[in-house]
Formats: C-alpha cells, sequence, structure tokens
C-alpha cells in the first residue's frame, strides 16, 4: 500500500492585521514520517500546525496533502485530524463518546461508532475506562483517549499541539515512546509541535526548527544536532557553545581566526580575510587541562564558575574573556581523573574537526 | 484534674470552633427562615372567624382549597385553574426567558470577542435593574395603552382601524412584563457556564467535523444544563410566587395563586393563606426536584 500524507507547504505565509506570523515558508514532509517542529515561543509553529489543519487560513501560498489543494478545505473534509494542548476532550461524554465523536458528526450509527470507538480505545489501552468522563481519568490517560479521537477517522496525517507539555516529566518520557510506537505501527504522518528540542531530538525523523515566523533548519536530528545552520539553531538546540572571531589569515585548507578570547584555527570552507564569522564547538568535545599561561590556537583560557554534577557527566561552566560562559561536559570517569574546583584557572581546548562554521554573524 | 481538663478541651475544641464559625449564618437561617416556615406550617392548622385566629388542629383549611376539585372534574374548580393559570404562565416565560437569555448568553460569549466589551454589554442588560420593578413595569402603560404609543403607532401607520385591547391588562401584558423583568435572570447564570467552556472544545468540533448546530446540540447546550437549571430555577419560582406583576399587568382581571394568598391575607383569613402557601410551597419544590433530577446543579455551585 502506497503511504499517503505526504504535506507539502508552498510558498506559505500568514499574517494576523499587521503582524506576521509565517513567511514564505516551504516545508516538504513525506509520507509516514515523524517531523517535529520546535522554536521559541510566537516562531510560528503552532501557526504551521494549525494551517495544515485548516483551523486557519492561509494568506498566501498553498497546502497541499498527497498532491490535493487543502487551502479552502475545512478541517473535516482534510485527511488530517488534531490533537489540541490540553486534549480539549469533551467534559459531559464519557471516554467512548468522545472518541465516537466525529462519527456521531458524520451521522454514523450509535452501535457502528462504538464499535469503532472501542477499536481505538483497545489501540491505546484505555478500553476498560470507556464509561468514565474525562475529569476522572490522571493526564497520561485523557492524553490516550485524545489520540484515540484523533484517530478514529483514519486520519492520514496527524497533528499534535505541545501533546506532552501538560504531564510531568516522568510520563512525559514514557508517552514518548508510546508516540513513537504508534506512528511507526500505523504508518502514519505526524506532524509535532514542541518548544523542547530533547523532545524533538528523541521523536523525530525530520526536526524543522522556526525562528520568527521563518524555518531555520530542517534536517535529521542528528544533522541539526552535529551540523546546526545558524547561530540561532546552535543556540536553541543546546549542547554548543558559540564564538565570534575575525579571519586573520588563510593557509592553505586552514583559517586562522583571532578574537578577545583567543586564537583558533579552523578549516577554511570558503572564508574570506577579514570576514567576521561565528563557528560553534559541542560542549562535549572539549576537553579541560589545568593549566595557566598562554592557552595556544583552538584552547581558551578561563576560570571555573561552576560545578554540576549529572551523573554519567559534569557540566563545567567557565568565565572566559569575551564570553557570556563556556561549557564544557565531561564524562564522569575523566573528570574524575583530573579533577577541578571553582575558581581554578583552566584551559578548555579542542581539535579543528571539532569546529562547525555557522552562517549568519552571530548576532 | 488538670490533666482531665485539657483532654476535654482538647476533645471539645475542634467540634467548637467550626460550629461557631457556621454559626451566625445558621442564626439569619434560623430567624428569618426556618422559623417563620414552621410558623406558616402551623398557622395553616388552625381555624379562624372573622375576627379571630383559633389555635387547632385541623385539616379544614385545605379541605377548604379543594373543595370539589375532584368531584366536579373534568370541570376545574376555582384552585385549579389558579393553578392552571399560574403554571401557564410559568412555563411561557420560562420558555421565552430561557430562548431569549440563551440566545443573549451566546451572543455575549461567543460573538463578542473582546472582555471588555463583554463586560460593558453585560452592564448594559442590568441597566433596567436599576430602577425599581413596579416603575419598570408602569413605564409599560404608556406604551401599551388604547392611547399608547404602540396603538397610536399602528393606527397612524393604518395597520389598524382601532386600538388594540389586547395590549395592556391582559395575558400578553403580563407575560411580556415577566419576559422584561427576568430575562437576566436566565442570562446571568447561563453566560457564566459559557464562560467555563474551553474555545478549544468548539475548535475539537469543528476539526471532528461539527457543524455550528451540532455543536450547539451536541457542546454547548449539554455544558450549559447547570446554568439553565439554576436560571430555571429563579424564574419558576419568581412567577409561581407572583402577585404584583399579575396585578398591575392583569388589571386586576388574571389570577394567580400568589394573589390568592394575598386577598386572602387583606381579608385576615391567615390560616387559609398560610395552607395555600404551603401547598404553593411544596410544589416549587417539586419542580425544583424536579429540575436537580435532570441535571446535577452541584456541578456548577
Amino acid at each position: 500500500m502506497d503511504r499517503t500524507g505526504h504535506c507539502r507547504l508552498t510558498d506559505v505565509s500568514k499574517r494576523y492585521g499587521d503582524a506576521v506570523a509565517l513567511r514564505k515558508v516551504n516545508l516538504d514532509i513525506p509520507a509516514g514520517h515523524y517531523c517535529c517542529l520546535v522554536g521559541p515561543s510566537g516562531c510560528g509553529k503552532t501557526s504551521t500546525l494549525r494551517l495544515i489543519a485548516g483551523h486557519e487560513t492561509v494568506s498566501d501560498g498553498s497546502v497541499t496533502i498527497d498532491d490535493v489543494r487543502m487551502n479552502e478545505c475545512e478541517p473535516a473534509q482534510r485527511p488530517t485530524a488534531m490533537m489540541f494542548q490540553d486534549y480539549a476532550l469533551f467534559p459531559h461524554l464519557n471516554c467512548l463518546d468522545n472518541v465516537a465523536f466525529s462519527l456521531k458528526m458524520g451521522g454514523v450509527s450509535k452501535s457502528e461508532r462504538h464499535v469503532r470507538a472501542r477499536e481505538l480505545l483497545a489501540l491505546v489501552h484505555m478500553e476498560e475506562y470507556e464509561k468514565r468522563l474525562p475529569n476522572q481519568l490522571s493526564g497520561g490517560q485523557q492524553q490516550r483517549v485524545a489520540l484515540a479521537r484523533a484517530l478514529v477517522t483514519n486520519p492520514s496525517v496527524l497533528l499534535l499541539d505541545e501533546p506532552l507539555s501538560a504531564l510531568d516529566p516522568f510520563l512525559r518520557v514514557r508517552m514518548r515512546d508510546e508516540l513513537r510506537r504508534l506512528q511507526q505501527e500505523l504508518n502514519l504522518t505526524f506532524v509535532h509541535v514542541t518548544h523542547s528540542q530533547e523532545e524533538a531530538m528523541a521523536l523525530a525523523d525530520m526536526v524543522v526548527v522556526m525562528n520568527q515566523g521563518e524555518i531555520e533548519q530542517v534536517d535529521s536530528p542528528q544533522a541539526v544536532y552535529n551540523h546546526p545552520a545558524s547561530v540561532f539553531v546552535a543556540r536553541f538546540i543546546g549542547g554548543h557553545n558559540i564564538f565570534k572571531a575575525d579571519v586573520v589569515s588563510l593557509q592553505g585548507d586552514s583559517a586562522f581566526l583571532s578574537s578577545g578570547t583567543g586564537n583558533f584555527r579552523t578549516p577554511a570552507e570558503g572564508l574570506v580575510e577579514g570576514q567576521n564569522v561565528a563557528f560553534a564547538v559541542r560542549s562535549d568535545k572539549i576537553v579541560v587541562s589545568k593549566q595557566s599561561g598562554d592557552a595556544g590556537e583552538n584552547a581558551v583560557a578561563g576560570r571555573v564558575r561552576s560545578i554540576e554534577y549529572q551523573g554519567a557527566w559534569v557540566k563545567l561552566g567557565l568565565d572566559a574573556d569575551g564570553m557570556d560562559e563556556l561549557t564544557v561536559v565531561l564524562a564522569e570517569d575523566i573528570f574524575n581523573a583530573g579533577p577541578v574546583a571553582i575558581a581554578e584557572a583552566v584551559v578548555a581546548s579542542w581539535q579543528t574537526g571539532d569546529i562547525h562554521i555557522l552562517s549568519g554573524d552571530g548576532s | 484534674m488538670r490533666c482531665l481538663e485539657s483532654e476535654l478541651t482538647r476533645l471539645l475544641r475542634p467540634r467548637i470552633v467550626p460550629l461557631l464559625q457556621a454559626a451566625p449564618l445558621s442564626l439569619v437561617f434560623l430567624v428569618f427562615f426556618i422559623v417563620p416556615l414552621v410558623l406558616t406550617m402551623i398557622v395553616s392548622f388552625w381555624d379562624y372567624t372573622d375576627y379571630a385566629l383559633i389555635p387547632d388542629f385541623t385539616f379544614q383549611n385545605y379541605q377548604e382549597i379543594f373543595e370539589g376539585c375532584v368531584s366536579r372534574l373534568p370541570d376545574l374548580c376555582v384552585t385549579f385553574k389558579t393553578y392552571w393559570s399560574t403554571l401557564k404562565f410559568c412555563v411561557m416565560v420560562w420558555f421565552l426567558t430561557l430562548v431569549i437569555g440563551f440566545t443573549l448568553a451566546y451572543f455575549l460569549r461567543f460573538h463578542v470577542q473582546t472582555t471588555t466589551m463583554q463586560i460593558v454589554l453585560f452592564l448594559l442588560c442590568t441597566i433596567p435593574f436599576w430602577t425599581s420593578n413596579v416603575i419598570r413595569m408602569i413605564s409599560w402603560i404608556p406604551l401599551l395603552g388604547l392611547n399608547g404609543l404602540v396603538n397610536n403607532g399602528l393606527l397612524a401607520v393604518g395597520l389598524v382601524d382601532q386600538p388594540l385591547e389586547w395590549l395592556l391588562y391582559s395575558e400578553f401584558s403580563v407575560a411580556l412584563a415577566f419576559v422584561h423583568l427576568y430575562t437576566l435572570f436566565m442570562i446571568v447564570p447561563i453566560f457564566n457556564s459559557m464562560l467555563r467552556i474551553d474555545d478549544s472544545l468548539l475548535e475539537a468540533a469543528y476539526d471532528a467535523g461539527a457543524g455550528g448546530w451540532q455543536t450547539l446540540v451536541n457542546v454547548v447546550i449539554p455544558l450549559c444544563r447547570p446554568g439553565i437549571a439554576i436560571g430555571s430555577i429563579f424564574v419558576v419560582t419568581i412567577i409561581m410566587g407572583d402577585f404584583i406583576t399579575i396585578g398591575i399587568m392583569g388589571g386586576q382581571q388574571i389570577a394567580s395563586i400568589g394573589k390568592v394568598i394575598h386577598v386572602e391575607m387583606q381579608y385576615l383569613q391567615f390560616p387559609a393563606a398560610a395552607a395555600n402557601a404551603v401547598i404553593l410551597l411544596m410544589i416549587v419544590l417539586m419542580i425544583i426536584y424536579g429540575l436537580t433530577r435532570v441535571v446535577d446543579v452541584r456541578k456548577e455551585l
């Protein structure tokens, strides 16, 4: 069977009066993918989701699903279903009737829609609770019911608006696994809005990082983490230290950079002499040594400001000239091999190959 | 000894404090509600003459109220006729206030976009309440009378040859005044219920393919049931006991059970009035009981 649920946004803009929520967004989500839209609040991720769902209309551009133009379609006419942030279960209906609601609206007979609704409740392991009202269920249970309700019409695209934000951290991780399992089992396209990069990393085949109504990067989680496209993405995704420096000279494959923080050697990668560039170094790629005096190439002298024990990792915060903070994450055994104390002078260094040049001037 | 004392205070204290806290309201309730009610019940069993109340325990007052009511069926006795008339107004006005009240509340909640505008419009609804009940009723008279604005207008336009007599001192004018006076009692609790409906529920209904009417019937109305029940209790209890509005707007020509009690009191037939009041109370309680069986009002409180 061919997978369905191929979503495409072409030059989509959305304006509310004078305010621009989305600016010429192009996004292609292949069928059967788990796509996470991430970004800070107000970045346009929820607007994008609602445009696909049909709860908002596009100002410009087009939305297609399986190559059918959806711009003018009502939500119920689209092969989509939406799961709302606080689940939006009908408080006066029991689980069974909540799940069967859209079938009832579609005129399906009572016995038929209850059979179908029970199937869906079984899918999310809630069949024992069919007579309960939503306020008699825990957050996780409500979420399962909401999921069953969204799936009852056999959508090919499931749209989830911050589905895990109302759960406690423990449940959140469990429901995350469950969402992923369901998506693979049902072979649907999932579009999941979240403000948590961790959630996006854990779930997605495809991460879409958004900022101020525009898409900053679309990639696999690994690619986003290892090759953030911009300073914004590197900051948002976390785990990166961002440096800004001027290109002093170019020699063969290498570029020599300098800033108030230190001197750096990076891959040349089309840099131009005199250019101001930003680059990122993952905080787990940095090593720390106790050493004073001149730091040398690809190294920064600083003082330990904070030490945070995180189990397998130890996270160090360093004060370095010209930087807000330099974060270093060390494996526990490496930290223990040469422990440092707060206020101790250290040098943080890394390999040229661990440097990733970022586009944009890093402002 | 001291030990026993402290033991006693330890046992008593936790019980006394909440009782004391509840005491003032209980006292008010007792003096102004329970005592008069019990007195009314007692007096309803008393005997009376033209000039004296005679303490007694007799069912005579009740018998007189229902005298011939059963034997003359299917013809209605005076009491049944009066109740029939009162109930008729009650159902009619309840229905009208419900429809108008629900519509206005719906408009305020779902069509008025800003909270400020909601508050402004809501206050507008309450402006008639800045004047007294009686003034609000009487002000209908120059409008609806034989030489009133409406009749003059209709005559001038040529829609009627003769002034319409049924506009004033009629069942129409009574119902009109009731609706005018008491629709707000429907709007407030229904609006309150509607405020608790999360917008996301309406979106979820829309997402599930529900049209406007389907959303109204399947989502909004069920969630407004407590508000509807409370508004209904207000309107029904007020109208069942009313005698002023029916008196003024009905030109003292229309019977109501409240008016019967009022007249009996004017003739100092207190035991008869008390018996009527007790029966009215029972009937109103039965209606309220029925309403609370349909809707769990506690959910709203």
